[in-house]
C-alpha cells in the first residue's frame, strides 16, 4: 500500500510541499479528491481539537447561576410569569452533534429550575428567521424526547416570520433600521436564547434580532449594500463588518425593550467522528489503514448514487466537545465565547495567496437533510471559505480560487422551491446583485413560495437572493473562480465560473488570469474550520 | 360575461344559465390562479359525488342499483383512467343516466355540505386566502361536474370557475354525457389559454395546481406549476423539471 512521505518543511498549521510530499485530500461534495499540489505550495491545516469540559452539565448550571451582568436565572424566574425559550436552529453545528445535543443539556436545566420556581407559561421556539421549518423528528433529535413528548407541537414549535398576527413591530433603531420580532418573545416577561456559536459570525445580538425577526427587517442589513461593507463576515468589529455593526445596533435596541437572558455555547471543531475521524488530523499523520480507509470508502462513494452518498454522510454525526458556555446580557455573554471561539479556530497565516485551493464538502448551514444546490455551493465558496478570514483575505485581490466540487444542478423542492428559478431565471438577468436585488419582490410576493415556508419545509422564497448577496465580497474580490470536476459543466458556467478537468489544467488556467507562471499556491484543509488571522 | 358564462350561452342553449354561478371579484388581475380540484383542493374525487347521489335515490331498489354497478365497474374506470382521463369521463358520466337535473341541483349543496366541505386541504384553502390577499385571480378548473363544484367554489370564494356539465334530455333527465368542451387533459390547458387572453391574464407569472399527471398540460401552460400531493407520473415530470411539489398530507 502506497504511503505518501511526510512533508519535510512544516512551521505550526502550515505544511510547505516540496517533491517528497504525497497528495492531499480535498472534500469532493460527497466524496473526496487526492490533490498533488506543485512544490513550494503551502497547505494551512486547522488547530487540533480543544480539550473540551469536563464536566458539561456542570458548566451549565454554573453559566445559569453566573451570569454576567445579570442575576442568576433562578432569581429571574417568578411563579405566573409568560417565559420564552428561544433557540437556535439545526443550521449549525455542522454536522449535527452527537445526542445529547448541548441544546437540550441546557433546555433540560433551565426546565429544571423553571419548575422548581413555580414558572408554567413556557414556549420554546427554533429562531430559524427565514430558514426552514425543522421537522418533528430534527426537533426530537435537537431537544431530546423527554422535552418533545411534553411541549411538541403547542409549546415548541418554529418561529414563523410571515405570520400576520405574529410580528410586532419594536421601533427603528440607530440608523433607521426598523425592528420587528415575534410576538410571544416580544410579549413575555423574560426571553432565554439558547445559542450554539459555531462560527464567529453567529450569536449575540444576531440571535434574537435576526432568528425571531421577519423579512422586512431582515433586509435591512440582508443587502447588497452591507454585504459590501463586511471584511469579513468572521470578525465581527464593527469597522470590519457592517453587517455586524446594523446587527448589534437592532440587537441594543432589543435589549431596551426586551429582558435578555443570553446563553452561549462554544464548541470545539471535532467535526468527524467514528470511520471518518482521521479527517479531523493532516495527512501527514494518517496510517496506512487511514489511507486505505479513504480509498476504499472513495471507491464504493464513487459507485453509489449521490442520494445514498449523502444519506451515509448526514448519519455520521460529529463528536464536538463542548468548550465554554456562558450566560447572561448579550454583549458581556458573547465576547466571551468569542474568544474561545477564537482560540479554537484562529490560525495565523503570513502572506495572501495568488491561487487558493479549497475542498467543498456536502454540508452547509443551509442543507442539512438535503441537497447542496449550485447557490449554495457558491455560498460556501464566496460566502464562506473566502471569509474565514480576519484582517485580509487569505487570497489577494484579483486571485484565482480553485474549488473541488462535482456541481449538480439538484435542487430539493421541498426546501429549496425558490432556488430554483433564483438560479434559471434570475440569474440569467444579471449575476451583479446590485442589478437583480430589485427583483426580491417577485419571489417574496409568489403565494406559493410563502405556503412552503409557512406549511411544509421551505426557506423562505428570498433566501436565494441572500444566498448570492453573501457572496458578493468574495466576488468583488476574486479575479476567477475555477471548479475542478464539475460534472454538470452548466452549472459553473451559470455561477460565472470557469470549468477545470483536472488540479493541473486549473492551476494552468490560473496562470492564464494572472498573467504569471509560477503562482503561490495556498491550500486550505478544512473543513473542519479554521479562521486564517492574516499578517501581510 | 365570464368564460363560463358565455360557455353555458353558446353551447348549452336553453338551459338554465344561473345554474353555475360566476363571481368575478378581480376586474384588475394580471395574475392568476388555476385549481385542479379534486385530489387537489380537495381529498374526493368524481366517485364520491356520484356515490352520493347514487346513495340518495328515492327507491331502494333505485340506490342498490347504482351503488351495486358503481362498485362493479371501479376495476373498469381504473383501466380507463389508465388509458387516458377523456375515456374515463365518457364511461364514468353515463352512471348519470336518468337522474333529474332538479335533483342533482338540490342534492349539490348536500353533497357539498355533507360530504365535500370537511374534505377541504386546509392548507390549500390557506394558499388560497394567500394568493388572493396578494391580489391573485383565484379560478377552479375541473373535471367535475358544476352541480358538485357550485357550493364549493362559493365556500372558497374564488374569483371564477369552470366545471364538465352534464347533458339533459327534454325531459330533464341525464343523458349520461358531457357537454362539450369536456374538462380533462389538455382541454384544460387549450381553455386555460383562452380565459388568459379573455381576461388579461399574463400566464407567465400566473399558478396552476394539480395532483395528476392528466393535469400536466395544465401546469405546463403557466409560469408557476405546482404539484400538490401527485400521482407517480405527475412527482416524475415535478422531479425532472423542478417544479415545486406541496405535499398536505405530510404537512
Amino acid at each position: 500500500m502506497y504511503r505518501p512521505t511526510p512533508s519535510i518543511q512544516r512551521v505550526n498549521n502550515i505544511e510547505y510541499i516540496d517533491r517528497h510530499s504525497g497528495p492531499r485530500v480535498a472534500f469532493y461534495g460527497t466524496r473526496f479528491k487526492e490533490l498533488t499540489l506543485p512544490v513550494g505550495s503551502r497547505v494551512i491545516y486547522p488547530n487540533a481539537p480543544m480539550t473540551p469540559l469536563k464536566d458539561v452539565k456542570a458548566a451549565i448550571r454554573h453559566a445559569l447561576s453566573h451570569p454576567h451582568q445579570m442575576e442568576p436565572l433562578f432569581a429571574l424566574l417568578k411563579p405566573g410569569m409568560k417565559l420564552t425559550i428561544a433557540i437556535d436552529d439545526i443550521s449549525l453545528p455542522l454536522p449535527g452533534m452527537v445526542k445529547p445535543d448541548i441544546r437540550e443539556l441546557i433546555l433540560t436545566e433551565i426546565l429544571k429550575q423553571c419548575a422548581e420556581y413555580g414558572v408554567e407559561d413556557i414556549h420554546m421556539i427554533i429562531a430559524i428567521c427565514l430558514h426552514r421549518r425543522m421537522t418533528g423528528p430534527e426537533i426530537r433529535d435537537m431537544v431530546g424526547d423527554k422535552i418533545y413528548n411534553e411541549y411538541y407541537p403547542d409549546r415548541l414549535y418554529n418561529h414563523d416570520a410571515e405570520d400576520p398576527d405574529g410580528i410586532v413591530e419594536l421601533g427603528t433603531a440607530e440608523g433607521g433600521h426598523v425592528v420587528r420580532l415575534n410576538r410571544r418573545a416580544v410579549e413575555s416577561d423574560l426571553l432565554i436564547y439558547v445559542n450554539v456559536n459555531f462560527v464567529p459570525m453567529d450569536g449575540g445580538h444576531k440571535s434574537v434580532t435576526v432568528g425571531l425577526c421577519d423579512y422586512k427587517s431582515v433586509s435591512e442589513h440582508h443587502n447588497t449594500k452591507t454585504m459590501h461593507k463586511c471584511h469579513s463576515y468572521m470578525d465581527p468589529r464593527h469597522d470590519k463588518s457592517q453587517l455586524a455593526k446594523r446587527v448589534d445596533l437592532m440587537g441594543q435596541l432589543v435589549d431596551q425593550h426586551l429582558k435578555v437572558f443570553h446563553i452561549e455555547t462554544a464548541i470545539n471543531n471535532k467535526m468527524f467522528g467514528g470511520p471518518l475521524s482521521f479527517l479531523n488530523r493532516p495527512e501527514r499523520t494518517w496510517s496506512t489503514f487511514d489511507w486505505a480507509k479513504l480509498r476504499a470508502s472513495n471507491a464504493a462513494l464513487e459507485r453509489m448514487p449521490e442520494a445514498a452518498r449523502r444519506g451515509i454522510f448526514e448519519k455520521v454525526k460529529a463528536p464536538y466537545g463542548v468548550v465554554a458556555v456562558h450566560a447572561g446580557k448579550t454583549e458581556p455573554t458573547h465576547k466571551r465565547i468569542l474568544e474561545a471561539n477564537f482560540r479554537q479556530y484562529s490560525v495565523p497565516v503570513k502572506g495572501q495567496a495568488e491561487v487558493l485551493v479549497s475542498g467543498i464538502p456536502f454540508i452547509s448551514p443551509y442543507n442539512v437533510n438535503s441537497t447542496l444546490n449550485p447557490i449554495l455551493i457558491q455560498v460556501m465558496a464566496l460566502g464562506y471559505l473566502f471569509n474565514f478570514y480576519r484582517n485580509m483575505p487569505l487570497i489577494q485581490k484579483g486571485g484565482v480560487l480553485i474549488i473541488t466540487h462535482p456541481c449538480h444542478e439538484d435542487f430539493n423542492r421541498e426546501h429549496h422551491p425558490s432556488y430554483v428559478e433564483f438560479y434559471h431565471r434570475i440569474l440569467n438577468i444579471s449575476k451583479y446583485s446590485p442589478d437583480i436585488s430589485h427583483l426580491e419582490h417577485e419571489l417574496v410576493n409568489n403565494p406559493d413560495y410563502i405556503h412552503m415556508y409557512r406549511k411544509g419545509h421551505a426557506y423562505h422564497p428570498v433566501h436565494p437572493f441572500y444566498m448570492w448577496y453573501w457572496g458578493d465580497a468574495g466576488r468583488a474580490h476574486v479575479g476567477q473562480v475555477i471548479v475542478v470536476g464539475a460534472e454538470n459543466p452548466r452549472v459553473p458556467e451559470q455561477l460565472g465560473w470557469k470549468n477545470a478537468k483536472s488540479l493541473d489544467e486549473a492551476l494552468e488556467m490560473a496562470q492564464g488570469v494572472l498573467g504569471k507562471s509560477c503562482p503561490q499556491v495556498t491550500m486550505t484543509s478544512a473543513p473542519p474550520i479554521f479562521i486564517a488571522d492574516m499578517e501581510a | 360575461m365570464s368564460a363560463q358564462q358565455e360557455q353555458k350561452q353558446t353551447q348549452q342553449e336553453g338551459q338554465d344559465s344561473n345554474s353555475t354561478k360566476v363571481v368575478d371579484h378581480s376586474t384588475s388581475a394580471r395574475r392568476a390562479a388555476f385549481y385542479d380540484v379534486d385530489g387537489t383542493i380537495i381529498s374526493s374525487n368524481v366517485l364520491h359525488p356520484y356515490a352520493y347521489y347514487a346513495a340518495s335515490a328515492p327507491t331502494i331498489s333505485g340506490k342498490l342499483g347504482r351503488l351495486f354497478k358503481l362498485g362493479a365497474s371501479l376495476p373498469i374506470y381504473a383501466l380507463a383512467e389508465r388509458k387516458g382521463r377523456k375515456l374515463f369521463n365518457d364511461m364514468f358520466y353515463m352512471n348519470y343516466k336518468g337522474l333529474s337535473e332538479d335533483r342533482l341541483y338540490i342534492l349539490g349543496q348536500e353533497i357539498f355540505d355533507n360530504l365535500l366541505k370537511s374534505k377541504i386541504y386546509s392548507e390549500m384553502q390557506a394558499l388560497i386566502r394567500e394568493s388572493q390577499a396578494q391580489g391573485v385571480k383565484q379560478v377552479l378548473i375541473t373535471g367535475n361536474i358544476d352541480t358538485v363544484i357550485a357550493p364549493l367554489a362559493d365556500y372558497l370564494g374564488v374569483d371564477d370557475w369552470v366545471a364538465n356539465r352534464l347533458e339533459f334530455d327534454q325531459d330533464g333527465l341525464a343523458t349520461g354525457n358531457l357537454l362539450p368542451p369536456i374538462f380533462a387533459g389538455p382541454e384544460k390547458a387549450y381553455w386555460l389559454r383562452s380565459y388568459a387572453k379573455e381576461h388579461n391574464i399574463n400566464l407567465d407569472e400566473s399558478h396552476a395546481y394539480a395532483d395528476s399527471a392528466s393535469d400536466i398540460p395544465l401546469l405546463c401552460t403557466v409560469g408557476y406549476p405546482v404539484a400538490v400531493n401527485p400521482d407517480s407520473r405527475l412527482k416524475a415530470t415535478a422531479d425532472a423539471h423542478n417544479w415545486p411539489i406541496i405535499n398536505t398530507k405530510s404537512i
